[in-house]
């Protein structure tokens, strides 16, 4: 019998502008309005001043750790452009800018780095959910985001974001073989950034792309340029339409780079060559599209000047206001712990006391008593 | 009115009539369509309630559980059946790292009404890695109830309040009890949380269990009743919320107290009992609390050693002669 091939595939690429500015006028038509594209500028531009500014206030003792996401702008600010208002987004901690697009106010991200459990409380009509430390577990959980949606007969997608390295984790595994084979509408979005604090996404994946890893489990797959905020949508906008028309998800990975440090924890500088951060300083995806501003006559110095001046404003303010937010009452350490707070648990919150003591008043009485 | 099922019915039937009554609550695990649950608890349920809500997945448990925690947040209020609990210890991060945290961790936006439930419990020659009484390991973790049904009635009324309840719930199954018959009323009932049950009235000692070994108790207890012991069998029902009032109120009667608890000694919900009991009932007792677990060592496979292991009605009756000094 002759070897025949079991299995033929390829995975698309997509990039529509480069880092010189080049354009496809072919892939890029009608993709994003000119209108908006100043809109999407200037969102990238005020979150990398938060970016700057997160990281000062970490270095002064302000801030507690924080993970910037610098050089990052354009893949969740891209997904988050192309959604339904009403879709989900499920983040990890690298998703700033898309999540500032849709709705959140910059001091909830500052809040939660802050060490406030309360910069969690999202509202709900922004359909995002609490940031995911832990690496992976949002991504089962925007599965069954998009199947809940899917069996209560709403037009409702989830589209959740993770690194490359999560892509290691089982969670990845069984939530794209989930979706795939229950007919899920999710979209799962792999910033591969190239590394995972200090290890490169060739210890994560040998193949040579991430995105591979979702044709095993038979989704379609696209590979594309993160720094180019069209790319992005282009490839979102096909990731869309097969979740909300075929309740099929798509697996998307956009090929981008961390130019800052994992986290404030971090210092890169220890295992990473400068040659490659330069490289990838020049395909920044800011600098792309602010070059593609001016060739449109969209955008001149002046703008800049007036942008950069506001983005300081509107950053400060936003610091501003967390840092003004009260202290949480002592109390909140029992709430929310169930739906309703059970009588063990009112009994320490009443008495403020986390020991066996606090569950017992009549201990505390007699305790009383010896101390008077 | 009452008639005789099986405990695996009772069960059924209490899914059954909530999945009628709800059509946020659906079923999903490994085995529970097409071939009726892997111990056939789900039996007819795909005939009625069709594929979307009774939903085969993939081996995957971490999977199905983490998917459970999303489609809350959208609402709906799945079960999720572990054929074994010990199998559910793949999932652990979503279990405990998620689901009991989710309603915490968003300032109270995102609770997770899921029921975890499935077979706990040695006795089933499984060997170590599938023997699991994970009460002993899960009842640690804040944010979820923990329900251990040891008669249908209970298993009945206990799941139709584990469905509704708004937190996430680990209904502790058993696989040595699911062809066991007992009544169980005609009529709808629920059973609350944290109410546990004296299954035996007593004056010289009290027993308190949960889940399986309760049967081993009243086993004892007749057994002491023949050399003139009067043991209190107090059925616990659940372990959190852990009704320790009712233990409490016959520990003062009796004022000996034997737990007796299927998982392994060291932090578990036995620990946390004689803990709390030597704190309200000091100067009740007349003697330190004892207690009977499962030896501390990995479950052996052996039929011999394995029963030799578990707690059964005879260390149960060592412990109560010794406890009240009647050896």
């Amino acid at each position: 019998m002759p070897i025949t091939k079991a299995l033929e595939t390829q995975i698309d690429h997509i990039s529509i502008l480069d880092e010189h500015g080049n354009f496809d006028e072919e892939l890029g038509a009608g993709l994003i309005p000119d209108e908006d594209l100043v809109k999407l500028y200037e969102h990238m531009m005020i979150c990398r001043q938060l970016d700057e500014v997160a990281f000062k206030l970490q270095r002064s003792g302000r801030m507690g750790t924080y993970p910037q996401n610098m050089g990052q702008e354009a893949t969740s600010l891209g997904a988050a452009y192309m959604l339904d208002p009403a879709d989900w987004m499920v983040t990890c901690y690298r998703e700033n800018c898309g999540l500032f697009w849709r709705g959140l106010p910059m001091e909830k991200i500052l809040q939660h780095w802050m060490g406030d459990e309360r910069g969690n409380q999202i509202e709900r009509s922004l359909y995002c959910t609490p940031i995911a430390v832990p690496i992976g577990t949002q991504m089962l959980h925007a599965t069954g985001l998009a199947w809940g949606a899917k069996y209560r007969g709403e037009k409702q997608i989830a589209c959740t974001f993770f690194g490359d390295g999560a892509t290691s984790e089982g969670d990845f595994h069984e939530a794209v073989n989930f979706a795939a084979n229950l007919d899920i509408p999710v979209i799962f979005f792999c910033q591969n950034n190239q590394w995972a604090i200090s290890v490169p996404s060739s210890i994560q994946c040998s193949a040579p792309t991430v995105a591979q890893r979702g044709v095993a489990y038979g989704v379609d797959c696209l590979q594309c340029d993160g720094n180019d905020l069209y790319a992005v949508a282009w490839c979102m906008k096909k990731a869309i339409e097969s979740a909300r028309e075929h309740h099929r998800p798509m697996f998307i990975e956009a090929v981008t780079y961390r130019l800052g440090d994992h986290t404030t924890a971090d210092d890169a500088r220890r295992y990473r060559d400068e040659e490659e951060v330069e490289l990838w300083k020049s395909r920044d995806p800011l600098n792309r599209m602010r070059t593609r501003l001016m060739g449109l006559k969209l955008w001149d110095e002046a703008r800049e000047a007036e942008l950069k001046e506001r983005a300081e404003r509107t950053v400060a303010a936003a610091v501003e206001r967390a840092e003004t937010i009260e202290a949480p009452e002592l109390s909140d350490i029992f709430n929310w712990t169930f739906a309703e707070v059970p009588e063990q648990i009112a009994l320490q919150r009443d008495t403020m006391r986390t020991s066996s003591i606090g569950q017992d008043p009549s201990q505390i009485a007699s305790e009383q008593t010896t101390s008077a | 009115m009452t008639r005789v099922i099986e405990y695996r019915d009772a069960l059924n039937e209490a899914m059954s009539e909530e999945m009628r009554r709800d059509q946020r609550v659906m079923l999903l695990g490994e085995e529970v369509a097409e071939y009726d649950g892997a111990y056939k608890v789900s039996r007819g349920m795909l005939e009625e309630f069709g594929a979307q809500r009774i939903i085969d997945t993939p081996i995957s448990e971490s999977g199905f559980s983490g998917m459970a925690i999303g489609a809350t947040m959208v609402g709906l209020r799945p079960i999720v059946e572990f054929m074994s609990w010990s199998f559910s210890l793949v999932a652990a991060d979503p279990i405990l790292n998620n689901a009991p945290k989710m309603l915490y961790m968003s300032g109270g936006q995102f609770g997770c009404p899921i029921v975890f439930r499935g077979n706990d419990g040695a006795g089933g020659q499984l060997g170590s890695t599938h023997s699991w009484c994970v009460e002993g390991l899960y009842s640690n973790v804040p944010g979820m109830k923990m329900v251990i049904p040891a008669f249908p009635a209970d298993a009945k009324g206990l799941m139709k309040t584990a469905i509704r309840d708004d937190d996430p719930v680990f209904f502790l199954e058993s696989e040595r009890l699911l062809s066991f018959k007992d009544e169980v009323p005609e009529e709808e009932y629920l059973i609350p949380f944290g109410q546990a049950l004296v299954r035996r009235p007593g004056t010289d000692c009290t027993i308190v269990s949960f889940g399986r070994p309760v049967h081993f108790c009243l086993e004892a207890a007749e057994e002491l009743a023949k050399e003139g012991i009067s043991c209190e069998v107090i059925d616990g029902r659940t372990i959190r919320p852990l009704d320790i009032d009712t233990i409490v109120e016959s520990v003062r009667k009796t004022n000996y107290l034997v737990v007796v608890d299927q998982s392994w000694s060291f932090g578990s919900p036995g620990s946390e009992i004689a803990a709390q009991v030597h704190q309200h009932c000091f100067d009740d007792l007349d003697n330190a609390v004892a207690r009977v677990h499962s030896a501390d060592v990995p479950t052996p496979y052996a039929v011999e050693l394995e029963q030799a292991y578990l707690p059964n009605a005879h260390r149960i009756c060592e412990a109560v002669r010794a406890v009240t000094y009647t050896a």
